[in-house]
Formats: structure tokens, sequence, C-alpha cells
């Protein structure tokens, strides 16, 4: 790692600090109003939000466009992912030097999902690049200032760039040589695939604990049944605890959506409240939360184990 | 080989529309073994064009390679006459043997193929696409399976978090992850340390299409 800090989250990060991540999906629309709104209740909850970039080959709202927008109007420090998929090593390059004139001060270099999942599934995909030479890439601009070909740039920009990774791929093994990879090429920080078993955690932190690299391990409070059982069945890997899902179930059946809501939030906080409790006591660096639009839930999540996690040993884990 | 798919017939008909008299082509290489444009199927096109059309077919014939201009052209000559009164060809090869067709003659024509990919053939009427023709073998580093190829997104460093149970989502889980196969089969070959460096960025200067190969001339 470099031992410039540019970010928030990295200083908090280097520090030893248990950090949370949010995040915002900025969607097929023109208004933020919403997503400003439930930043400013996880200012002072979470140190940095992703702000997602076409998430399963959706077309959205640019991701650097909402990722500035979000920092100029509500003061949030964001995580600006981008993807490979629909941008040649051209568009990525001017879009990470627009950012870097934004003041985006990290990336999640993404390979991303294939176009013919989303919602013009006709799109040529590009993957140029892959999240491997993404990485790759950033780090040459903000360490030599220069592109892939060695072109000079002038001013350049100061990110600190994650790569995603993916506790839940099966086998494992070549998804933990692929992180191996990424650090290699220069990735600071891990934030991975939502997971909602502490083994599986701490099997994954384990397996990447020779990178020495700090891992942010994604969880995914869900506002509904609908929601969580959409994540189990579509998106690869992800398996929601049966148990978590015929709660979650027996409350889509309540008919008064009040007493919906509240009982949603209840066994979040009971699921999530003890799983966090968890997560605090392993080598993870932080809590990336997933929790899109839900952030009541998350900020109640981090109140509660807030202050709990030691500091001083996560420091020597990285340096 | 360069897999073929015969076209819908009643897209082959429409085009037909507008032409009275043509010749049909078929080629005895890779759309005979695909069965897309061999000795047989120009026999049975031209059973459906009799029933089904009412031009003329003034000629028919495979070429031995159609892709191949120096043989289209001395067997076409074979047939100069009907060549010069026909207004169209009926080509049943792939789209290089089309073309060739087309240059040669400067008629119009109507392929009745899609080419589809180069693939391996497992058995007449299932093949599969192992080669993107990139210009940059990277085989001897990924054990023997291409990437480029096999993994939907052509990913260098793969493998990405769109697998299960080995099986791509792009497709909806039929194919191979190929990375995966790639990791097991260095694993077996004891080359993993080939799969954990970071391959860079591919130079697309060298498949930028279309591209030529010239060794006839003789250096300056």
């Amino acid at each position: 790692m470099s031992n410039r800090i540019f970010s928030n989250l990295m200083h908090d990060i280097k520090l030893g600090k248990f950090v949370f991540t949010g995040e915002l999906e900025p969607e097929k629309t023109t208004n933020l109003d919403e997503l400003f709104k439930g930043v400013k209740l996880l200012l002072n909850h979470v140190v940095a939000c992703n702000v997602t970039d076409n998430p399963q080959s959706m077309g959205y709202i640019s991701s650097l466009v909402a990722s500035y927008a979000v920092q100029k109007e509500t003061g949030m420090e964001v995580i600006y992912q981008l993807r490979c998929s629909d941008r040649n090593r051209l568009a990525l390059l001017s879009d990470l030097l627009g950012a870097g004139y934004l003041g985006i001060k990290n990336i999640l270099a993404l390979t991303g999902d294939h176009t013919s999942i989303g919602d013009n599934s006709g799109a040529k995909p590009v993957f140029d690049l892959d999240s491997g030479q993404l990485i790759y890439l950033i780090r040459k601009m903000v360490e030599k200032g220069v592109d892939l070909e060695g072109n000079h740039i002038e001013n350049p920009p100061k990110f600190h760039v994650g790569a995603a990774g993916n506790p839940n791929a099966d086998p494992l093994e070549p998804e933990i040589l692929k992180i191996g990879r990424k650090v290699n090429a220069g990735a600071e920080f891990i934030q991975t695939q939502v997971i909602f078993d502490i083994e599986q955690a701490e099997r994954f932190l384990k397996a990447v604990e020779r990178y020495r690299v700090p891992v942010l391990i994604g969880v995914f409070p869900t506002k509904s049944y609908g929601v969580a059982s959409y994540f189990d069945k579509y998106i690869p890997g992800v398996s929601v605890p049966q148990d978590l899902l015929d709660k979650l179930k027996k409350v889509s059946e309540i008919s008064d959506k009040k007493l919906r809501k509240e009982k949603y939030a209840e066994e979040n906080l009971e699921f999530f409240g003890d799983f966090f409790n968890e997560l605090i006591k392993t080598s993870a660096a932080g809590i990336h939360v997933m929790a899109v639009g839900y952030e009541k839930i998350t900020c109640k999540l981090i109140d509660r184990v807030r202050g709990k996690a030691s500091w001083i040993e996560r420091e020597q884990i990285y340096k | 080989m360069i897999i073929t798919e015969q076209k819908n017939i009643e897209e082959i008909m429409d085009n037909l529309e507008k032409y009275k008299r043509i010749i049909v082509v078929g080629c005895d290489l890779c759309a005979t073994a695909c069965q897309t444009g061999g000795e047989e199927q120009v026999k049975q096109m031209i059973e459906h064009l009799k029933e089904n059309w009412d031009g003329q077919v003034l000629n028919s014939l495979t070429i031995e390679s159609t892709c191949d201009v120096r043989l289209t052209k001395r067997d076409l000559k074979k047939i100069q006459e009907d060549v010069e009164n026909a207004d169209a060809f009926l080509v049943m090869s792939c789209g290089i043997g089309c073309q060739t067709v087309a240059e040669i003659t400067t008629k119009p024509i109507i392929p009745t193929n899609n080419t589809m990919f180069i693939g391996q053939t497992e058995r007449i009427g299932k093949y599969h696409e192992f080669c993107k023709a990139c210009g940059d073998c990277l085989l001897a580093e990924t054990g023997g399976i291409c990437p480029i190829t096999r993994c939907a997104k052509s990913l260098l460093n793969g493998p990405c978090g769109g697998v299960v149970d080995g099986k791509c989502e792009v497709g909806n889980y039929v194919n191979d992850c190929a990375w995966n196969l790639i990791y097991n089969r260095l694993k077996e070959l004891d080359q993993l340390a080939v799969f954990e460096i970071l391959r860079f960025p591919k130079n697309y200067v060298i498949s930028n299409n279309p591209r030529n190969i010239d060794k006839t001339r003789r250096p300056a």
C-alpha cells in the first residue's frame, strides 16, 4: 500500500479503525433527491458510500455524476464504482480523469456483470479491460502519473482503489488467487459480495490473510421478503439462510403495512445485530452494508456495535 | 472449421423473390461437414426451389473450397455461359465463400447460411466455439483453454463473479466457466503459478479488421 492517504476511508482503515461503508444505487432517473435524503441519514455512521455503476447491467444514471453530486450535496465521501462492461480503456481513462477533477477519492474497480443480463440485453459488451487491469491502470495513474501506454498525465488524480471479492465463489480457490492478482496489481482494499454466515466470513478472511489487504465484509439487510428471495435466487452464489427467508416470508404475510415494516426491521436487527457482533471480532477491516434504501436499519445496526471493535490489532495486520 | 447454420427458409425465399435465373453454389469443405452446403444440401435446395419458386436454376455446383479465389474462378469458368445469364447466385457456404463468389462474378448473391463461428465438431450437428482468431494465441499459458472465446467476457484475468457450480450465468448456466476450467487444468498440470499472474491488457491493433497476410512479396 502507498503511504499517501487521500481519503477518510483509507485514513480510518490505516488507523486500524473498524470501518463501515454504505451503498447507494442511483437508478434510471435524473432526480437524486431521494438518494440524498438517504445519504444524509448515513452521515456520521459510515465513513463512505459506494455509488453503484449500472448494477446488474441495468442502464442507470452515470455513477460518476451521482458520486460527484452525493459528495457535493451531502458531504458524504463516496467510493465511485467503475465497471469495465461498458467502457473501453479510453473511456475509463477519461472518466477517471474526470473523477479526479471532481474530487472523488476512492474507486471500486469492477469487471462488471455481462451486458446480456441487464435491461438493454442487446448491448455490445466491452470488457476491453478487466478489474485487475483497471486497478493496474488506476495505480499507474496515481503513482506514476501515466496511462497504460506510459503517456504523461498532467496533474495526476489521487485515488485509492479497491476490488471486489466473492466469498460465495465455489470453488473458492481460484477466487482467492484472483484477489491475490488484484492486490498485486495495486488493490488497496477489498469489499466483498454479500454473505450471511460468520463461518463463511472467517473462511474467506483466513484465505486472503496472506495478501495483508483490508477486507470489508458485505452484508445485506433486506427491506422485504421479495428482495431477499430475489437475491437468493438470482445473484450468483448468494444464498440467504433458509431460517431468515422463512422469517421474512412470515412478515411479508402481515397485512398491516406499518406493522409489517416494524417486523421487517425487528427481524433485520435481530439477525444482523448478531452477525455484526460476530464480524467485529474477526480480522475484517470493516463492514460494507449494502442496505440500499434502508438507511435507518444500517444506522441502527452500526450504532449497536460502534466502539466495540478493537483498533490496534487491525493496524498491525495491514502495515 | 467455419461453422455455418442454414438460414430460415422464408428469409432465403424472400431474398430470392426479385430474381428469375440463378446458379446454386455449394462448398466441399466446411459447409459440407456442417451439412449446410454440400452436394446433398444443394440437391435438396434445388428440389425445394422447384416446388416453391417460379424462377429457373440455370446450373449448380459445389466448389472444392469456395473461399479460394483460384478454385472458385476455375469452376465458374467451366459454366461461363450460365454465369453470364444468371441474375443472381444462391451461395450455400460461409460468408467468405459468398463474398468470393460475389467478388468474382460481380452479381448479386443470396447467402443461405449464417456463419456462426470457428468451432470444434463434437459430432455432426454439435459444434462448440473455440477460437476468436484474436491473432495473439495465449493457449500456452491457459492450459490449452481459450478464455477469449470460452469466457463470455473474454477476460484475461478471470474468473468473474458470474459463476455458479462452475457454470457461467451468461446463457443461463449452460456453458462451463472457462476460467474454472483453466484453473482446474493448470492445477492438474502443476502450473498454478501461471494462473496467479496478472495478464496485461490486450493489444487490439493485432486484431483490427480487416486483417490481411501477404507472405508472397519478397522483402525489399
